[in-house]
């Protein structure tokens, strides 16, 4: 048995000290180690959180039913009108099926389907066993294209055939798929598609306020509150903005050939982001008229907003965060975010962070700062009482780790209810920051821990009494 | 009717994959780890629904398959996993659970795992057991039993006969086993709760963290369950295949008592004679004591009760439990719906009911999607079951009471308790307080609108 049990060997080249004098690099991107406790998802995972906010597409997973299973509604992505997508349809795959296949199973699924709801769109998620039956989903989704005339889009997201990212790829091929030819527009507005929101908390709608004062009118949104309709215009649009630079860029990337739409990476966490963002987007339009309204609008919103986190700034001075997130750019926009409120971050680590976006990180962080690729419990453990954090940002799995450890906590997840994004997230986010890091309850667990009584003074009563 | 809407679809499931089950069970052992042999997928949204659920840090490995091993066969990278698990968290016991994807390239885990503990020279050193769970064969529920039953065929041994007393809990939460504990110990000071999660996923804060509990059921023990005394088996319908306590009868000769979840006074008192019977004990002042106060509750709330319309959804062993309960107090459980199949259910439950002269509609096989127009045109004024009813109670406008197996929009799933006449009391006075709110909280306005508006039309 090795004599460091904290760090496994196959992990060391993906855990990085930041020391600012030596050009170390982390490894990333690669499978996870077995047996490591990896907090990654799979493949099926990055295809439906980046997929399923599309409102009224039906969302039918063909496999047995645990897929369907844990992925139910459990996000918060909002919609304006239709609310398909909350619902969780599976062709709940028996051991009959695995033997003798599950492409009648699925044509007779899609078929009830079209019968009850009849819907426009129906995209089909493959998941790890019909990867490895062998089912042609490809063929059946043209099939039943063909006979019902809707559009059946398979979504090739077999669990095992990559990580959360490759599910990201899978995603924006379907939604690539989704999408139809560009028109001749005589449009005179500065039309955007802005990437990579998914709605949560209402978010896409803020940002989407935010450019329509400034006089910015937005296409779709992919994915947040987004309709297949929309989808499919999305090519007829001047440029694209990408928040979520993981799960979007690609996407980007590939509408910029086939429609020769140019993108620009924005974040709209915290002030200094939003602010540029605005500014850039404006920028981005050359219309003197938005350029101005946007200097208004961010004038008008940082004094205000700066006034509130002022509030709050005195009560979080030198506090540390460890961070642990999905996404490189969201770990990046999250180091600024919490820079711009005075908190230093101690631990940065994502889940599927790429080689660019851990320079960055590098660069951005200090001496002596913790760069993790895909992590588990047991280094988040020793780094974090290593470098005293006394913030932990994560999802649903990381918080009950960071409580036993005594540690505050910030969701920043799929499944919360408060938008964090534009101004008026940062103002949520530095009042959850608040609310949890100065809690009553800390100072209990800091003066006497958890055991409680200690001996001694129960000895000397025992004195007393005598 | 038992079918769903649809027959080719699932829609909004009201069922898990095997391995949850699986997973589940090994929490509850001493110094126990898991592995699920898949892809990292499946490990993951497992966690996160524990976690959620108990909001304890869940810790549960992958074997991370990729494509290379789903092709080429998963024995290194299963065995690789091991290897580094056992360095992490230096566990007694390791359950590997299998996946659908595991199970359809047929990965022999049995065979892999006896290659591993030689070459790794671990014989003793620490127990690794073997649970085919295939996502497609069954659901969280079997998949629950079956890796109890699997931990006591892998672990029982061949013993001299002793005083124990083998409690196989089902789907309880981690105070209602507290409780259950309290009410065995007026019998014996002998016995052996297998699972025991009640300090694994409810562990007090303390100032140094483990992350891997000792609490659970100790291996110790479970080697002594085939010299116990009896088998009592909480899980009613749980086939025979599945059952812990089927195979301690069959290969040791420990008499099985098998009993519902002690919910309501039924099956409270089928718990409490059956631990009577086994210790030729007599059932002692405090028990009757308790007993006595839920009654006094029930006649309290019978009237409000009685206007209860149900329905009930999730694991059929609380389906059971929780409808007799509510059978017992005049809540008609119009509507019971479980995504597991269970011919019994259906059966018990009808028959329970027609004795009060209710009718129920039994699902079994089903989903969210059947249920959700029937809780409309049935009349349901209340929702008992998992947080997967949400949906519906949003939808429908419909109070949900939580109980059972995911909670994860509500704090203190853990420390609900809901089994022994405490129990039982607790979990009626919380219907019963939702209903009297039904009734009083528009009542000003009710009022006015069917008695005060006509009288100024008139």
């Amino acid at each position: 048995m090795s004599k460091d049990p904290i760090i496994l060997e196959d992990r060391k080249s993906f855990v990085l000290l930041n020391e600012k004098k030596q050009n170390n690099t982390i490894d990333c991107e690669k499978d996870s180690v077995s047996g490591a406790v990896s907090q990654r998802a799979c493949v099926y995972c990055g295809a439906r959180v980046v997929l399923n906010p599309v409102t009224d597409a039906v969302h039918l997973i063909h496999g047995p039913i645990g897929c369907s299973s844990y992925t139910w509604d459990i996000r918060g992505s909002l919609s304006s009108d239709e609310e398909n997508y909350r619902n969780s349809y599976s062709t709940d795959l028996q051991e009959e099926n695995i033997i003798f296949g599950g492409e009648k199973k699925l044509e007779a699924a899609i078929d009830e389907i079209v019968e009850t709801l009849s819907p426009k769109v129906i995209f089909v998620y493959a998941t790890c066993v019909v990867g490895v039956i062998g089912d042609d989903l490809v063929g059946v989704s043209k099939k039943k294209s063909k006979e019902h005339n809707i559009k059946v889009i398979t979504v090739q997201s077999s669990g095992f055939a990559g990580n959360k990212k490759d599910g990201y790829k899978a995603a924006c091929h379907a939604l690539l798929s989704l999408m139809g030819e560009k028109k001749k527009s005589d449009e005179k507005d500065f039309v955007i598609n802005y990437l990579g929101d998914f709605n949560l908390a209402g978010e896409a709608w803020i940002i989407k306020k935010y450019l329509k004062e400034i006089g910015v009118k937005t296409n779709v949104v992919m994915t947040g509150d987004s309709t297949c309709d929309q989808i499919e215009n999305a090519g007829n649009s001047q440029y694209n903005i990408v928040q979520c630079a993981g799960s979007m860029t690609y996407l980007a990337k590939q509408m910029q050939m086939k429609y020769n739409i140019p993108f620009e990476q924005v974040s709209f966490f915290g002030v200094t982001d939003t602010a540029n963002s605005i500014e850039k987007i404006a920028l981005l339009s050359g219309d003197e008229a938005i350029m101005e309204k946007a200097k208004a609008l961010i004038a008008r919103e940082v004094d205000k907003t700066n006034a509130i986190l002022d509030q709050f700034m005195k009560r979080l001075r030198g506090k540390k965060v460890a961070i642990y997130v999905g996404g490189g750019f969201k770990a990046i926009s999250l180091i600024k975010q919490f820079r711009d409120i005075g908190i230093e971050s101690v631990i940065v680590g994502t889940q599927t962070g790429k080689k660019e976006e851990y320079k960055k990180i590098r660069d951005l962080t200090d001496e002596g700062t913790i760069i993790l690729d895909d992590t588990n419990p047991s280094e988040l453990e020793y780094f974090i009482k290593q470098t005293g954090a006394d913030i932990l940002v994560g999802g649903v799995k990381e918080r009950p780790l960071a409580y036993k450890l005594g540690l505050a906590f910030i969701d920043h997840n799929h499944e919360r209810k408060h938008p964090l994004c534009g101004f008026v997230g940062a103002v949520n986010f530095i009042k959850e920051v608040d609310l949890t890091v100065n809690s009553p309850v800390w100072t209990f667990i800091n003066e006497q821990g958890g055991e409680g009584y200690e001996q001694k003074e129960l000895y000397q009563l025992e004195r007393q009494s005598l | 009717m038992s079918k769903r809407n649809y027959t080719n679809l699932n829609v909004n499931p009201c069922k898990m994959c095997m391995p949850m089950g699986g997973s589940l069970a090994f929490k509850g052992i001493e110094k126990s780890m898991i592995i699920i042999h898949g892809s990292q997928g499946c490990s993951t949204y497992i966690r996160r629904h524990i976690a959620a659920h108990y909001n304890e840090p869940v810790d549960i490995a992958s074997s991370s398959l990729t494509e290379e091993g789903t092709v080429y066969g998963g024995s290194s990278n299963l065995k690789k996993g091991l290897k580094n698990l056992i360095r992490l968290y230096q566990p007694s016991v390791i359950g590997v659970l299998t996946t659908c994807l595991a199970e359809t390239i047929g990965e022999d885990i049995q065979g892999i795992i006896r290659e591993f503990i030689l070459e790794e020279d671990l014989e003793d050193k620490v127990h690794i057991i073997p649970v085919s769970t295939p996502g497609y064969q069954a659901t969280q529920y079997e998949g629950y039993y079956y890796a109890l039953r699997q931990m006591v065929e892998n672990l029982a041994e061949e013993v001299a006969h002793n005083e124990y007393i083998n409690i196989v809990v089902s789907d309880v939460t981690c105070e209602d086993i507290r409780e259950l504990k309290r009410i065995a110990s007026f019998f014996s000071d002998k016995i052996i709760i297998l699972p025991d999660i009640s300090d694994t996923l409810d562990a007090p804060y303390t100032s140094e963290y483990s992350k891997l509990l000792s609490g659970g059921t100790k291996i110790n023990k479970i080697k002594l369950m085939g010299g116990a005394r009896a088998t009592v088996e909480i899980g009613a319908l749980i086939k025979d295949a599945y059952s812990p306590g089927k195979y301690l009868e069959e290969t040791y000769g420990v008499p099985l008592y098998k009993i519902s979840v002690p919910i309501g006074l039924e099956y409270v008192d089928e718990f409490i004679k059956a631990l009577s019977q086994i210790t030729h004990k007599t059932i002692p002042k405090e028990l009757e004591l308790e007993r006595g106060r839920m009654l006094d509750g029930m006649i309290d709330s019978h009237k409000y009760n009685g206007e209860g319309v149900g329905a009930i959804f999730g694991s059929p062993e609380l389906n059971l439990a929780i409808s007799s309960l509510c059978i017992e107090n005049g809540l008609t459980p119009k509507l019971v719906m479980t995504g597991s199949k269970s011919k019994k259910l259906k059966e018990i439950i009808e028959e329970k009911a027609k004795r009060f002269h209710m009718e129920t509609i039994v699902l079994e096989d089903s989903d969210f999607s059947t249920l959700q127009p029937m809780v409309k045109q049935c009349g349901i004024n209340i929702l008992i079951g998992s947080s997967d009813g949400k949906f519906v109670k949003e939808k429908v406008k419909v109070p949900l009471i939580r109980v059972g197996f995911p909670i994860h929009d509500q704090i203190g799933a853990q420390r609900k308790l809901n089994v022994g006449y405490k129990g039982s009391l607790r979990l009626l006075d919380e219907m019963t307080n939702t209903l009297m709110d039904l009734k009083h909280d528009d009542y000003r306005d009710r009022m006015y609108d069917d008695y005060y508006t006509p009288l100024l039309k008139a």
